[in-house]
């Protein structure tokens, strides 16, 4: 069974700019819900970033990634938004008319749908995506002897299985793979780990007590008959080249962004960017507007303060596509007691 | 001035006057090279991953920890550096490198 949730607003990506989205569309009684293929809000200040400083947040001297992901998330919450986290959005459909649009928002997993008048997508630079490492055929294996994450454990019962990294994810896999695989080794690139301090730890116990190997060195081509693998062939430092068989191989070198199932919702794209006009910052489909770094337009700069304002400016023109028959009326916070109202802040 | 030698992807090697106090990889960028630099240089996502030549390794500052965690994310070669913690100065002039190949 899918669901269908009707909402006004369906917002791609939980980044900075989409979570302001949602305070300026609430102010103007507009419901959304957000979707976003990370398990948290916050785009690339929380995944890439979050214990940098920025400074160009007006009115922040210096805010951390997150410290600003945070206070975004503070100001937004009398707005009640609803996120779906680990979700793809894959397709959007227009059910409705270029006056009075509807669109269909289907996600990967699960198949929700999602029925709503406009959609903003604030989508950054794409889609977080498993770093594919640049391995000759790897693709010829994926799914069969290569694997960017673990869903199901089981699925690596008695195989031998080969870890490629050293961060958090590497780690804590290599530790709880362990006990269940055949034989699992674990390869990195060099003997310093940027994982947990006790996970690393555990880890060299098992190597210790024999119960796992490690190398040292980079994987130079894979082996076996496509798709079924056989074992891969490791150069290390020193230029020596040895081979390990096993029948899978698990890459952990962290996410980069794609573009991903956006390029197929019939808009115009120029270099992977959704132009727009910078009155509405709608898209050549009328309801859909892209606000933040994967819009572009003359002058455009991939700032945060750019996304917010963009936001604020494609609200408007949403109101009318949601609310076709009410006049809106500008107003600030500090004075109208209705925003303020809305934003709890009033008895 | 000087100049830095960029070999690209199809093996064809340029030759790129530099700007003193630039990062390597906006040089890279500057002259139009298919060097990504998505974080612009933040040391946050190794697109501008680069192999430097055997004799120019030493003539480097050494990597910062926060740069070999970075390089943790690609594949490397012994002399794989991310060009954006590299800042070009004129004792860099004639610097000799390679793209390394772009994620899939
Ligand atoms: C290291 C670094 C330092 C930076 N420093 C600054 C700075 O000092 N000042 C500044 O203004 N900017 C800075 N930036 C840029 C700033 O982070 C971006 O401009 C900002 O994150 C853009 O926000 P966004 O909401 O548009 O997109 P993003 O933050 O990229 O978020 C987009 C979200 O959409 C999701 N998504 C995309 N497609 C889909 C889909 N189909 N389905 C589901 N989810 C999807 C992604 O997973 C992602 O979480 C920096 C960037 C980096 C990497
Ligand atoms: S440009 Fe991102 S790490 Fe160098």
């Amino acid at each position: 069974m899918t669901d269908n949730i009707e909402t006004d607003v369906v917002i791609i990506g939980a980044g900075p700019v989409g979570l302001f989205a949602v305070f300026e569309l609430g102010l103007l009684d507009i419901k959304c819900h957000l979707i976003d293929i990370l398990p948290k809000v916050g785009g690339q200040c929380a995944e890439l970033y979050p214990e940098k400083p920025i400074y160009d947040i007006p009115g922040f001297p210096m805010v951390t990634g997150q410290g600003l992901v945070d206070n975004l998330l503070a100001q937004i919450e009398p707005f009640h938004p609803t996120f779906h986290f680990n979700e793809m959005v894959e397709s959007v459909e227009p059910i409705g008319t270029p006056e009075a649009p509807l669109f269909r928002v289907r996600t990967a997993e699960d198949g929700t749908t999602f029925t709503c008048k406009a959609i903003i997508i604030a989508a950054g630079g794409g889609s977080f995506q498993p770093k594919k490492p640049p391995m000759e055929n790897i693709e010829a294996y994926e799914g069969t002897g290569v694997f960017y994450a673990v869903r199901h454990m089981q699925m690596f019962r008695d195989k031998r299985v080969l870890i490629v990294g050293g961060g958090d994810s590497a780690l804590d896999w290599t530790v709880n793979l362990q006990p269940i695989v055949k034989r699992l080794t674990l390869l990195h690139r060099r003997d310093a780990f940027r994982a947990a301090p006790h996970t690393v730890e555990k880890m060299r116990a098992l190597v210790a007590g024999g119960d796992m190997d490690l190398h040292l060195g980079q994987v130079t081509h894979l082996k076996g008959k496509a798709p079924v693998l056989e074992g891969v062939e490791i150069k290390k430092d020193d230029g020596s080249i040895v081979s390990v068989d096993c029948d899978v191989v698990l890459p952990f070198f962290g996410l980069t962004m794609k573009l991903g199932p956006i390029a197929n919702w019939g808009l115009n794209l120029h270099e992977n960017l959704i132009p727009v006009d910078t009155e509405k910052f709608e898209t050549n489909v009328p309801g859909v507007f892209a606000i933040g770094d994967i819009n572009t337009y003359p002058g455009k700069l991939k700032l945060i303060l750019s996304g917010f304002h963009e936001g604020a400016l494609a609200a408007q023109k949403v109101h009318r596509y949601v609310y076709p028959d009410k006049k809106l009326l500008f107003q600030y916070t500090t004075s109208s007691t209705s925003l303020q109202k809305k934003l709890g802040v009033t008895a | 001035m000087g100049v830095i030698h960029v070999t690209d992807r199809q093996g064809q090697r340029h030759t790129l006057e530099c700007v003193e106090g630039w990062r390597v990889m906006e040089i890279i960028r500057d002259w139009g090279l298919p060097i990504e630099g998505v974080c612009g240089g933040a040391c946050e996502c190794a697109t501008c991953h680069v192999f430097i030549a055997k004799d120019w390794v030493e003539k480097l500052d050494p990597a910062t920890d926060e740069e070999e965690d970075q390089l943790d994310t690609v594949i490397t070669h012994p002399t794989s550096r991310l060009s954006c913690q590299i800042i070009w100065t004129p004792d860099l002039d004639g610097l000799e490198l390679t793209l390394a190949p772009a994620n899939g």
